[in-house]
């Protein structure tokens, strides 16, 4: 029996927790058995037997409006007794980051964050997951009962399974947090790092942070979001919650654009786990034209407004 | 106040990660060791509550005997006191088991850990020190105000922050943003000889087996050379029909 705990935003299903489904059941189908997902607030979750599940636990309470990490670790914690889970899976966004180690203490259960794909084996179970910020992986055993999985984000993809899902109402005892919530600042109109399937990125070749306007045009064009190096969060060109690599955030996504960052391995490590690796510089040198699968070795001042002007067109001709 | 930063001993940034014994283990060979960057986020940031609110910082580490130097770097930085837990670093839960319990004896007021060492990126042994203790917790935390037995910290959430009253005692899995990357301290030449008289106590660690082991380890494949392109239509072509990711 496996668990996962589907996460929505605004009462609609994260695309993550979809990733998460998918990948529960591969689990439940290598270890032969069902999955149940946990969903909170949720509205609609019918699209959960699309990619695997059989169950939905639905959680319905205007306390959980608000994320609390301790509340909701408890409340998977109970959704995981009952069920008599032996795995449970979360994703990699900042709150299942953050709930992840609670439930392993909550359930006594081994937790391996970042995992990459399905269990080597299931008995001993052996999971492959990154280390060292993305320059290695490792091959870890698991060895309580229970196991807790932390799915590294875009690693798995997303693999239609038609199930028959139920639903059923559940009703956890409701715990008590430390820890309030009192307020929320969050850009609603941008692409979040962490969310976004394309993310383009500026460096110190950009000269300045006057020069942003056409990495902000690019990404708009692409439905993007904007990252940065850590020179320029350093500098204050940019917000440090754009800093991109070892230090900063990690990025997987599908498409990464390097506009002027040569390359340090701080950051290539950040940047690793995305798909296809784009690099503008003018310096052919740059270290980052060995990391990247397609590059352009020009002016990023000339080239970039070409870019953004180009696919434009291409996106009204594909529209 | 009193603060515990928990020191994670891990390879410099700028490390080419290499495997040894049949890929089982890191190749310590030629590796320079620092404090885990996001636990230096930290440290600073306990200074500065010493210096301006009075604290007592304590540094804690669980390790062998080569992350004194570490320990020792923490308190040229200005910690007042070191603790070093004697047992291999196996896993994040026992390591979390471990420095739960000096944490619990030492009645630490606040506790620091970092979001994530740069070496396994457990990110979990701030939460569940936290959890194993019944303490509160804000992880990836990016500012932190205390006064008396009140804190408002501010994490980073997908997308943005959130503002979160809560209070002591209090775990936090810090980051950059607590204090600047400019803020952080080189240890000056007066901090490092008064690093040297300042206590580091080595304590004898508890029972706690690990849950999880590590078998071994991989690199990643050899990377394809770059397709160097000469025109933006040809990179476009590319990333529609090749690569198809737009």
């Amino acid at each position: 029996m496996v668990l996962v705990y589907t996460e929505s935003e605004e009462g609609k299903l994260k695309k993550i927790a979809l990733e998460a489904v998918s990948y529960a059941k591969g689990i439940a189908d290598a270890m032969g058995g069902s999955v149940t997902a946990v969903a909170v607030n949720t509205s609609d979750t019918s699209e959960l037997g699309k990619y695997g599940a059989s169950k939905v636990l639905q959680v319905s309470n205007s306390e959980l409006d608000t994320f609390k990490a301790e509340t909701f670790a408890d409340i998977i914690s109970q959704a995981a007794k009952a069920e008599g889970a032996k795995v449970v899976v979360l994703s990699s966004s900042a709150n299942s980051k953050f709930i992840a180690p609670l439930v392993a203490v909550n359930l006594e259960a081994g937790y391996v964050p970042n995992v990459v794909e399905l269990p080597q084996s299931t008995d001993p179970f052996k999971l492959k997951h990154t280390v060292f910020t993305n320059k290695a992986f490792a091959i870890t055993q698991v060895n309580t009962e229970v196991k807790v999985i932390g799915l590294g984000k875009n690693s798995y993809g997303l693999k239609e399974n038609e199930t028959p899902l139920t639903t059923e109402t559940f009703s956890p005892n409701i715990s008590g947090s430390g820890a309030e919530v009192v307020s929320i600042d969050k850009a609603t109109d941008t692409v979040t790092i962490a969310d976004a399937e394309i993310v383009v990125s500026g460096g110190r070749g950009l000269k300045g942070p006057e020069n942003w306007g056409m990495i902000e045009e690019l990404a708009s064009v692409l439905g993007a979001a904007t990252a940065c190096s850590k020179p320029v969060s350093d500098m204050g060109w940019r917000p440090h919650s754009e800093h991109v690599g070892q230090t900063g955030k990690p990025v997987a996504s599908n498409l990464y654009i390097a506009i002027g960052i040569s390359g340090a391995i701080q950051h290539l490590a950040g940047i690793n786990a995305s798909k296809v690796k784009v690099v503008i510089n003018n310096d052919p040198e740059a270290p980052f034209f060995k990391a990247a699968d397609y590059g352009i070795v020009g002016d990023a001042f000339e080239v970039v407004p070409q870019l953004t002007e180009k696919l434009k067109a291409f996106k009204a001709q594909n529209a | 106040m009193k603060i515990a930063v928990c020191i994670s001993h891990v390879p410099d940034t700028t490390s080419k990660i290499n495997f040894t014994d049949g890929d089982s283990s890191f190749d310590t060979n030629g590796v320079q060791f620092v404090i885990n960057p996001n636990d230096e986020f930290g440290l600073t940031r306990a200074m500065w509550f010493k210096e301006k609110q009075g604290a007592t910082v304590h540094v804690l580490n669980v390790g062998g005997p080569e992350t004194e130097p570490t320990l020792r770097k923490a308190l040229a930085i200005g910690a007042d006191e070191a603790i070093r837990i004697n047992t291999a670093a196996t896993d994040g839960f026992s390591v979390a088991k471990q420095l739960a319990h000096v944490v619990k004896e030492g009645g630490y007021d606040l506790v620091i850990g970092g979001r994530e060492s740069i070496d396994y990126n457990g990110g979990m042994v701030p939460g569940m020190i936290a959890k194993m203790n019944g303490l509160n917790f804000v992880n990836t935390c990016i500012g932190l105000e205390i006064e008396g037995n009140e804190a408002m910290a501010v994490r980073e959430i997908d997308g943005g922050k959130e503002t979160i009253k809560t209070s002591l005692p209090l775990v936090i899995g810090g980051q950059k943003g607590l204090v600047a990357e400019s803020d952080l301290r080189i240890p000056n030449m007066r901090g490092i000889m008064q690093a040297r008289s300042k206590p580091l106590t080595v304590k004898e660690a508890v029972d706690a087996s690990p849950e999880t082991e590590s078998v071994k380890f991989e690199k990643p494949a050899a990377k394809g050379a770059v397709k160097l392109v000469d025109n933006v239509d040809e990179l476009i072509d590319l990333l529609h029909n090749e690569a198809k990711v737009i």
